[in-house]
């Protein structure tokens, strides 16, 4: 038995165990995807992290004793990001083709998804502290946090916003504009992107390229606006 | 595959000083995701005398194993979020209304100006 604990308390300090976790659950919930053909339920970001979490409540393994082996992961965020220009530069001719629509887009995009955001809240009475956590929850979440802070709201909630949102998203893009029968993946991409960061921007890569290379654009874009409406929606609805 | 990661770890590592130094609303991998179009576009104007790997397909191939998995890159913070759904313990039916018919206009305003300029437009 002190064998076996020992054999534990070994393990679970090291980042072997916890990237080891990370990788795997990752594998299944991909596994799973891949299986149902990309079902936007089978989204792959939604199912590793509740099976991670589910090990780490079943062990009771604190988040930061987690995030030490899982920071190698979370690290390739920054690189990933620089990545983009690789497929933006090869589809360089065909995003330069639609700047004018990419930059109406992301003005009327950016300024819904905020104003429905902060207006839908304050009319359930949500009050004007939550309201700054929940402003710029469409936006990546190290911008999102610092817009937070800055206004002094709490950058933990807004975190929390961020991730459901980018989950909320990826699962819904695909099933509502199928619905409306927008077929352009140039469009899709974009509002992937734009409304729900990273996740939309993978769930974007997912289904095509060229709508992956919009949804990056989109989210480094709005990431920009962002920062800069928020303080006045803010404004205006207090 | 060393030397492309280094060239994307380079492009990040010069945006978060851009970005710090200047004080910029977007993040530092955000600004050297613009450094690395500037490297690509000069590559391509002057080829000659660069190493192998930046210019035989290598460094794409990088970049695109990356991005094929980005998924898995937000596990680690997804998994934090788990623990802190409490956050959302007062207003949590409010906020998730918000954040479902917010998303949903979002998007579909978003698509719907794109599209509808791009026709205007003639592209």
């Amino acid at each position: 038995m002190t064998g076996e604990f020992a054999l534990w308390v070994f393990l679970s300090r090291t980042p072997l165990l916890w990237l080891t976790v990370t990788l795997t659950a990752y594998v299944i919930a991909d596994r799973i995807s891949a299986a149902t053909g990309r079902h936007p339920l089978a989204n792959p970001v939604l199912h590793a992290i509740w099976m991670v979490g589910l090990v780490l409540v079943l062990t009771r393994t604190p988040y930061s004793v987690y995030f030490e082996g899982a920071q190698f992961v979370h690290f390739l965020l920054g690189p990933a990001t620089v990545a983009l220009a690789i497929p933006l530069y090869e589809h360089r001719k065909t995003v330069t083709r639609v700047l004018v629509p990419m930059l109406a887009a992301l003005a009327v995009g950016s300024t819904v998804a905020l104003v429905a955001g902060i207006g839908t809240a304050k009319l359930l009475g949500v009050p004007d502290p939550i309201l700054i956590a929940l402003a710029p929850k469409s936006v990546t979440a190290s911008v999102a946090m610092g817009i937070t802070s800055a206004l002094g709201g709490d950058p933990t909630l807004t975190a929390v916003l961020v991730i459901l949102t980018g989950i909320l998203g990826a699962i819904m893009v695909t099933p509502l504009l199928d619905r409306l029968g927008i077929r352009d993946y140039r469009a899709r991409g974009f509002a992937a992107g734009l409304a729900a960061h990273g996740i939309g921007t993978a769930r974007a890569f997912q289904v095509s390229e060229v709508a992956g290379t919009f949804a990056g654009i989109a989210m480094g874009l709005n990431a920009f606006l962002t920062a800069v409406l928020v303080p006045l929606a803010l404004a205006l609805v207090r | 595959m060393i030397l492309s990661l280094t060239l994307l770890l380079l492009c990040q590592l010069a945006g978060e000083i851009v970005a710090r130094a200047f004080a910029l609303p977007v993040p530092g991998p955000v600004v050297g995701m613009a450094l690395l179009l500037a490297v690509l576009a000069l590559r391509d104007r002057r080829p000659g005398g660069l190493p192998a790997p930046l210019t035989d397909g290598t460094l794409e191939r990088t970049a695109k194993g990356l991005l094929a998995h980005l998924s898995l890159l937000f596990v680690p913070a997804g998994a934090g979020v788990i623990g802190r759904l409490d956050v959302l313990a007062a207003h949590g039916v409010a906020l998730a209304v918000a954040l479902v018919v917010s998303t949903a206009l979002a998007l579909v305003a978003t698509v719907y100006t794109f599209s509808t300029v791009a026709r205007w437009t003639g592209r």
